[in-house]
Order: structure tokens, then C-alpha cells, then sequence
């Protein structure tokens, strides 16, 4: 089985369970910044922690201030392990910048339309040219 | 496509100028180059979303550029920050939380953004030109820039504006590009009851399933012509924003760039939908998260209550006493045109919570985390269960005050039939 290629935004490597979301988020006012748990209960996957995950979103929406969600998350250690966009985030990827100039390690963010998105393992690692391979 | 830099520019990221308009360079380019821009733009002011303390990262970043010498380039103002300085609403934040929310506000204060405190700016003064190319943050604060002023920003994150209101420049690509502003789907409401399409409560409604059905796209609002007021504005782009990416909306007729249909779309064939009560009820029952009816506590001001909106709110409470505790977040601007028109003691007196400088949606302002909020604002609705613990009940400004008097929920339904 042949795996889709994403296309790297910010640059980097990253490995972890995938976690496919259903429908899409605002970062602020729907993840816990002190947790990474997402709170939105309108949201069909409400209750889950994106710490650590291959976060894939088909889409974000809200609030400008989801930077800040973000930046607060990789503070403390709780970050997704990599964001997977359906359409490049301006808001989100600030986050990742601004982490880099506090000197605070940023997760790497691809490119991949929600068809290929679909197509992601359960689990897996992606290499800096973007390449995927699912770990067992 | 590459990014063309202007002498200026490259001299700028080099550090020319300091390693704090260096880092803002840095952060612009770099977002630039992940947009596709080609060049940067620009602006001419700044509406900062950056202050609110959602942990310690945003206020050790404040305070890094203000040790870096951060001043800024063009006139900025402020959003809400964690804490009500001008009103004194308590926040129930916990002493080193509160200690840092209030450092990250006043490390703002200290690069020079203006003390607005507000999610309305363009209530407070600032109202950038039309055509003009601006950085703003706060996602309704954006589509009232946008759609109703007609200025031209994207939706700029937290920290990015800090960025561009010292570099006075920002990306160029998005919303700044006249093509892109274009309407390419219509919500047609001309079916609608002319009674609900003229009702303060209808807009939230409208504004949420505008923003379900348009993502990022940008849309047209036909049927609404004679309909609009600033603060029903003000109410659809804040709901249209949380339930959707939307950075621009038009209201044909009533919105700047919508004078008719060939301006707003380009000349193109979009797809109309027609709006149909059923689609309305939809929208309007997923702002309610409850069918609770005992309400626990009423939240207005998401956006922040214009001054209108206080009077308004006075006359609707009618001398009377309010059983429930009622919040009314608004903005030092509208408190003091409030006390300039000499109702802020009365307001009080019924049993009105003002919260300025913030909003009970952003901060722990509300007693306790369980029980039934009850609002008029379709932002609220939709953050408060998330952010507070709360369920909503969604009603007019006049059914809020309603069931605060008698402490149940009182809602007219027959509008919406």
C-alpha cells in the first residue's frame, strides 16, 4: 500500500498515532491550551487530546486567536507531534514561527487535502521530504 | 512563486533597525512565503488580538519584543485583554495567572498600542478607510473591517499583528487583493417574513449559517436590503466568523462593496440558495445547547455593546430588578458615552454586571462552571459551552432581560413560524 505524499510547509520530522478530524476546528475556544483536549462540544470529537498526535484538520475556522492556543501547547510540551492541513493556515502556522523564535520546539506542518487525508495509517512516521510510512 | 523584497525590506530583516523589527520581519516573510505572496503590502493601522493571556508563552513573547525595543510603525489598537481594568469586574483568576495576564497588557501598553480594550474597535474610533489595507486580528473584528468599512486585511493571528503594526507591512495575498473579495455563493432570504428579517435576533442566526455554508469562501446576502444597522452587522459577521472562516461577507445593498449583484460577484454566475425557515429553525437550535428553562445567568456583549445597545438594554429592564446575574461586556469607550448619558448607575443599580476591557466568554468572570447561560449573541453561544462550562440558551436582548427578571426562560416563538 502506497501512502500519500504531503507536501512540507515548515520543515521536519515527526512520528505518532494520526488523529483524523471530522470536522473542522478553531484551535481557540476548542482545545484546552493547558491540556490539548478538545472542548468545543460541538465538535464530533469532543473530548480528545491532540498532544503528541499527527493532527490532521481538513479545515480551521474561528478564532485568530488559535496561534496563541498553539504556541501555549508547544510551551508546554503538549503540542501535536505535526499538523496536517487541508489548506495552508496563516493563523496556525504563527504559532509554529513565533515557537522558533522563543527557541521552543515547533512541530512541523505539511499540506494534504482531506481525499489524501483519508489515506493516512493509524500510526505513522513522516520524513522531512514529507514522505509517509505507517509504524506498526 | 518567490517573495520580492524591497530594498527597505531586506534591510529591515538584516536587522537594520534592531533585532526586534528583525524578528517581526522574519515572522511576516516567513508567513508570506507559506501564503504564496509575492511581495508584502502596506498597511496603515493595527487592531492587536494578541493580549489575551491563554498562558504564559503569550506574555513572555510581549515581553521578549519589548526587551528587543519594539516601537510600532502605525496607529493600533487593542482587544480584550484577561482582566476588566476600567470597570473592575472580578476575574477569578488564579494569582500567578492573573499576575502574568496583567504584565502581557501592559507589555502592549509599552510598545505603544492604544488602551482600547475592545472587540469592536470600530465602535471606539478606529475605522480605517475604505479601500485601505490594514492588519487586524479578532475574527468578527476582521469581517466588520472587511465587509462593512470596506478596509482590506486577512485574518491575522495573534502575534502577526504585533508584527505588521511594527513593520507597517504585511503579507500580500488573501482578502488585500481586490479579485479575491468577490462574492462566489448567495444566501437568498428574500422568502423570509419581513418582521423576522427586521428583528435584532434574526442576524446571529443568519450570520451562523452563513458561516456553515461558507468555510473561507466569501458569499452575498441577498434580501436584506433596508434591513441592516451597524450593530445587526456587528452581530452577523461575529456569528458568521465563529461558525465558519469568514473573513469577508457582503449584504447586498447595505454593504459597501455589494452596491448590486455584477460589482459583488464579479460578473460571474454564482449559485443562489434559497433560505427556508427550515434551514433558519437548524441554525437557530444548534445556538442552544440545552432545553433547560431555568437560566442561571445572562451574558451579553460578544461583540462588545455599543453605547446603543447599553440604552437599549436600560430601557428594555424598565426600572425593574434583575433576579439573575447579568453580565454586559462592553468597551471603556461605550461605558463612558454610558455615564456621559448618566444611566451606568441605574444599569447598575437593576442588578447589570458591566465588564469592560474583557468578556466573560474569554476569562473566568462567571460563578461556578454548571448551569444555564442565556444570550443574544451568536459568538457567545457558540464559545460559552467550551470556555465556560455553561450550556447556552439563544434569545433576543429583550427575552435575556425577560428570563433574568423572572429567572426562567421567556422566548416568543411565533417569529420564527
Amino acid at each position: 500500500m502506497t501512502f500519500p505524499a504531503l507536501t512540507p510547509l515548515l520543515p521536519g520530522e515527526a512520528s505518532g498515532p494520526v488523529l483524523q478530524l471530522s470536522a473542522p476546528l478553531s484551535f481557540w475556544g476548542g482545545v484546552d491550551p493547558a491540556t490539548g483536549r478538545i472542548t468545543q462540544v460541538r465538535h464530533p470529537d469532543c473530548g480528545r487530546t491532540i498532544g503528541g498526535a499527527i493532527l490532521c484538520l481538513p479545515a480551521t475556522i474561528g478564532s485568530s486567536s488559535s496561534s496563541a492556543v498553539l504556541l501555549e501547547l508547544i510551551r508546554l510540551g503538549i503540542a501535536p507531534a505535526a499538523l496536517v492541513m487541508g489548506t495552508p493556515d496563516a493563523i496556525l502556522m504563527i504559532g509554529c514561527l513565533v515557537a522558533r523564535e522563543m527557541g521552543w520546539a515547533a512541530p512541523p506542518a505539511f499540506a494534504l487535502d482531506p481525499a489524501g487525508q483519508a489515506l493516512m495509517p493509524g500510526a505513522a512516521r513522516i520524513d522531512a521530504g514529507g514522505n509517509v510510512s505507517p509504524l506498526s | 512563486m518567490s517573495l520580492a523584497l524591497t530594498p527597505e525590506e531586506t534591510r529591515l530583516l538584516a536587522g537594520d533597525q534592531g533585532e526586534g523589527m528583525a524578528l517581526a520581519m522574519r515572522v511576516i516573510t516567513e508567513t508570506a512565503r507559506l501564503m504564496g505572496a509575492s511581495r508584502l503590502v502596506p498597511v496603515v493601522s493595527a487592531h492587536i488580538d494578541g493580549a489575551l493571556y491563554h498562558g504564559d508563552s503569550g506574555t513572555l513573547f510581549a515581553e521578549h519584543l519589548v526587551r528587543l525595543g519594539a516601537k510600532l510603525a502605525i496607529p493600533t489598537t487593542l482587544n480584550v485583554g484577561a482582566l476588566d481594568l476600567a470597570c473592575g469586574a472580578k476575574t477569578r483568576l488564579p494569582p500567578h495567572q492573573h499576575d502574568m495576564a496583567y504584565r502581557m497588557m501592559r507589555a502592549y501598553e509599552a510598545m505603544g498600542c492604544a488602551p482600547t480594550w475592545t472587540c469592536a474597535p470600530y465602535q471606539a474610533g478606529h475605522r480605517p478607510a475604505f479601500g485601505s489595507d490594514v492588519a487586524w486580528g479578532e475574527s468578527n473584528a476582521v469581517a466588520f473591517c472587511n465587509s462593512v468599512l470596506g478596509a482590506r486585511t486577512n485574518r491575522y493571528g495573534d502575534f502577526l499583528d504585533i508584527c505588521c503594526a511594527m513593520t507597517a507591512r504585511a503579507p500580500y495575498y488573501g482578502l488585500h487583493i481586490p479579485e479575491n473579495r468577490r462574492a462566489v455563493f448567495a444566501l437568498d432570504c428574500s422568502g423570509l417574513s419581513p418582521s423576522l428579517r427586521n428583528s435584532d435576533v434574526f442576524w446571529p442566526v443568519i450570520g451562523t449559517l452563513f458561516g456553515q455554508r461558507a468555510g473561507t469562501d466569501i458569499g452575498v446576502v441577498l434580501g436584506l436590503e433596508g434591513c441592516a444597522t451597524e450593530d445587526r452587522l456587528k452581530a452577523f459577521g461575529a456569528a458568521a466568523a465563529s461558525a465558519g472562516a469568514v473573513g469577508l461577507f457582503h449584504i447586498l445593498g447595505e454593504t459597501p462593496e455589494a452596491p448590486d449583484l455584477a460589482t459583488v460577484t464579479g460578473g460571474q454566475d454564482i449559485p443562489v440558495v434559497p433560505v427556508t425557515a427550515a434551514m433558519l429553525n437548524a441554525a437557530r437550535a444548534g445556538l442552544s445547547t440545552t432545553g433547560e428553562t431555568a437560566i442561571d445567568a445572562v451574558a451579553i456583549g460578544s461583540p462588545h455593546c455599543s453605547a446603543e445597545e447599553l440604552l437599549e438594554l436600560d430601557r428594555l429592564i424598565a426600572g425593574r430588578r434583575l433576579t439573575r446575574p447579568f453580565y454586559a461586556c462592553t468597551g471603556r469607550h461605550a461605558v463612558a458615552e454610558l455615564e456621559a448619558a448618566g444611566r451606568r448607575r441605574a444599569l447598575e443599580q437593576a442588578g447589570v454586571t458591566l465588564v469592560a476591557d474583557t468578556c466573560v466568554v474569554v476569562t473566568p468572570i462567571l460563578d461556578g462552571v454548571k448551569g444555564v447561560l442565556m444570550t443574544n449573541s451568536g459568538k457567545f453561544a457558540h464559545y460559552a459551552p467550551g470556555n465556560t462550562g455553561y450550556a447556552v440558551q439563544y434569545g433576543a436582548m429583550a427575552e435575556c432581560v425577560e428570563s433574568a427578571v423572572s429567572g426562567r426562560l421567556v422566548r416568543e416563538e411565533r417569529l420564527w413560524s
